[in-house]
């Protein structure tokens, strides 16, 4: 129910006079002591500034005698210089504009040379004829709480510092990391005869360095050789073993390009140089050969993969399959390992396809439940095949992009084609 | 990005008369005149704006860079008189400003035909021979005050001071406001404004010219206003019996006295 008014308690109004009194005797100093000696400065002064009534706790603060001040100094000659300053440019402009202004900042000058940083608000008041009377001020000591707010504002700019620093320090780390990426992959990829080349790399988080890798590089005077893989673990322990993968299969094809040679070489390298570390480190590969064919326009591939999803080929005529490479294993694990290998000709209008598992691991589905698999990836590739190398990638680009947020790894794709025959 | 949203501008006034462009200084925004609007509204177009930094100027125009000398300022004037194709303006510009308008009226000549400097101070450190008021140190202090005093700022308040003028609801909220500038922008302003030397510039001024000081005035001294009327050829010094930097709030009707006089002279 609402109370409409106030209604006091039966017994409240008998001991009112009581209270009353008890109170007259209490408060028994006057409005001038009041005044005089009230817990904050009181100061009174002319529309021009000039000092015409002060109490004498302001007094005391400043450290001035009364008759030194009033009639002689304005309000503005108790301030810091810089209390000035701001007194002129944004105190005074707004007590004339609201007639009012209060908690505003300032520091007080002490006779001896000392400070007091004080709480200052005014109002204007006004004559019966609304012409402007006096300014009447009220002055807080706020020694205690200025130096608390020092303190938060010192807090705030170590913060801010900070926080400028550590956006420095991880601009810098993305451009090394971007460097470091960068020397993972070829900036482009050597002109083949005979062969288009298109690949793709997808970045899944620009903070960590993929694992993925390809590359194509002449081997002699008549093969090229190419590989793609994946090394297991993101970050800069993957980047460290994509580096030593992709520069020792570089290394190992200029010896013997034969692609078993070559995963064989791999192979052993890292497991040396991680079997023994407590963090055994693995990747899965498919390395191989493009060797012109004996007819113009077939170039044969000779392939071999280390535990990699296989290769897809495009044919021209509109169909597409994997080039099945079972059983390879996983490269770097065992001191010895088997590879599988196969073998292919590309003619005019197909197109050799290899990709990482990131593709084929994408979540599809409204609750990216589903895995996009193996025979997405097919029927994909089937309705794509014909078409040369960058157009495959191009597609494949699209197909990424739409996984959206259901594409959480890198992925790297490479397509090696040999151009139709028809103008 | 369109400068009359950009400087808030405000053209009120007669439409046929001359233009005067009144530009705040340092501290507030163009609420400073609206004790001088009502005295020119008949005979003259009134033209207002926020520099760039104040008041309900577009935060984003802000650039630190640009708004580190007075030349930025000066641009903002110039571009608002062009976005206004304002021509043989009269520019009357508060402490800084005024100074601010000598720089203008020597870019854009067509632009400015006139000048009233109120409170003027070309520079306000003292240096050999020259007496402005003021040592490098005092400007810190200053700086130390804007930060003690956030007035009417805070991130909450900030949309609601810099983009809602059509919301008059807000008034008790905005308390201040007028006074109420991002205390990043205001910190470069203030530097600008008091470690700004334009001694040299005044020399430069070829348009009749009237110099407006206050009889007390701590941060431009008479001497100093003798300066800037010494140093510009053919100027008119009027000296206000007012206190304060602010006559066009402390003594309006001097102010505008004196203001309208010098309107009325030009023709």
């Amino acid at each position: 129910m609402c109370r409409t008014g106030r209604q006091p308690d039966p017994h409240e109004a008998g001991d009112e006079k009581a209270a009353d009194a008890a109170f007259a005797a209490l408060l028994e100093d006057s409005a001038e002591d009041l005044y005089e000696s009230a817990p904050c400065g009181y100061l009174s002064t002319l529309m021009d500034g000039t000092i015409a009534k002060i109490n004498t706790t302001l007094l005391n603060w400043l450290g001035l005698e009364r008759q030194t001040v009033v009639g002689r100094m304005r309000f503005t000659d108790l301030l810091t210089v810089g209390g000035k300053l701001y007194h002129e440019t944004h105190f005074a402009p707004l007590l004339r504009m609201q007639d009012e202004i209060s908690g505003i900042a300032l520091e007080i000058k002490q006779d001896g040379g000392g400070r007091i940083p004080v709480l200052v608000s005014s109002v204007i008041k006004y004559g019966s004829m609304g012409e402007l009377l006096l300014i009447r001020t009220t002055i807080f000591d706020a020694r205690d709480r200025r130096a608390y707010e020092e303190e938060l504002l010192r807090g705030r700019k170590a913060a801010e510092e900070a926080r400028k620093q550590a956006e420095a320090d991880r601009a810098r780390l993305q451009d090394a990391l971007a460097v470091l990426q960068q020397s993972l992959l070829p900036d482009t990829l050597p002109q083949v005869p005979g062969v288009e080349t298109s690949a793709y790399y997808h970045t899944a988080s620009p903070d960590r360095l993929g694992g993925d890798f390809y590359d194509v590089f002449p081997v002699d005077g008549k093969r090229f050789a190419f590989f793609l893989g994946d090394v297991c673990g993101k970050g800069p322990e993957a980047a460290a073993l994509t580096s030593l993968t992709r520069y020792t299969l570089r290394a190992a094809a200029l010896h013997n390009p034969e692609p078993v040679s070559a995963l064989t070489t791999l192979n052993k390298v890292l497991h040396e140089r991680y079997s023994g570390s407590g963090d055994p480190r693995y990747c899965t590969a498919v390395f191989g050969t493009l060797e012109a064919g004996p007819a113009t326009g077939q170039t044969t591939v000779r392939l071999a993969s280390g535990g990699h999803p296989p290769a897809l080929v495009l044919r021209a005529d509109g169909t597409a399959d994997y080039l099945p490479t079972p059983g390879g294993l996983l490269v770097g694990v065992l001191p010895e390992a088997r590879f599988t290998t196969a073998a292919t000709v590309l003619s005019p209008g197909d197109t050799l396809l290899l990709y990482t598992d990131g593709l084929t691991e994408a979540r599809t589905g409204k609750d990216r439940t589903s895995l996009y698999g193996d025979d997405g990836l097919l029927a994909f590739a089937t309705s794509h095949a014909g078409t040369p190398p960058h157009a495959v990638v191009q597609a494949l680009t699209g197909l990424l992009d739409s996984f959206g947020d259901g594409l959480d790894d890198d992925t790297a794709l490479l397509a090696l084609g040999v151009p139709a025959s028809h103008p | 990005m369109d400068t009359v949203r950009r400087n808030n501008v405000t053209v009120t006034g007669n439409p046929q008369g001359r233009p005067v462009v009144l530009a705040h200084g340092f501290g507030c925004d163009q609420n400073m005149w609206r004790l001088t609007v009502p005295a020119l509204a008949e005979d003259y177009r009134v033209v207002l704006f926020d520099y760039v930094g104040s008041g309900r100027s577009e935060p984003s125009a802000f650039q630190e860079d640009r708004y580190s000398s007075l030349d930025g300022y000066a641009g903002d004037v110039v571009e608002v008189c062009e976005a206004l194709d304002l021509r043989d303006a009269v520019f009357v510009g508060h402490s800084v400003s005024a100074m601010t308008g000598v720089l203008a009226a020597g870019t854009a000549p067509e632009r400015i035909g006139a000048l009233v400097m109120v409170a003027p101070s070309p520079r306000y450190i003292d240096d050999d021979g020259y007496r402005g008021g003021f040592s490098a140190d005092d400007i810190d202090e200053l700086l130390a005050s804007l930060e003690a005093n956030y007035l009417g700022w805070s991130a909450a308040m900030a949309p609601l001071i810099m983009g809602n003028a059509e919301r008059p609801e807000l008034g008790e909220e905005l308390k201040n406001s007028f006074c109420a500038t991002d205390p990043e922008m205001a910190r470069v302003f203030a530097r600008t404004t008091f470690l700004s030397d334009s001694r040299d510039d005044l020399k430069q001024v070829a348009v009749p010219t009237l110099v407006l000081e206050c009889s007390q005035d701590v941060i431009a001294p008479r001497e100093v206003g003798a300066f800037v009327h010494r140093a510009i050829p053919g100027s008119t010094l009027v000296t206000l019996d007012a206190t304060g930097h602010c006559p066009h709030l402390s003594a309006p009707e001097a102010t505008n006295e004196a203001i309208l006089k010098f309107l009325a002279a030009l023709r």
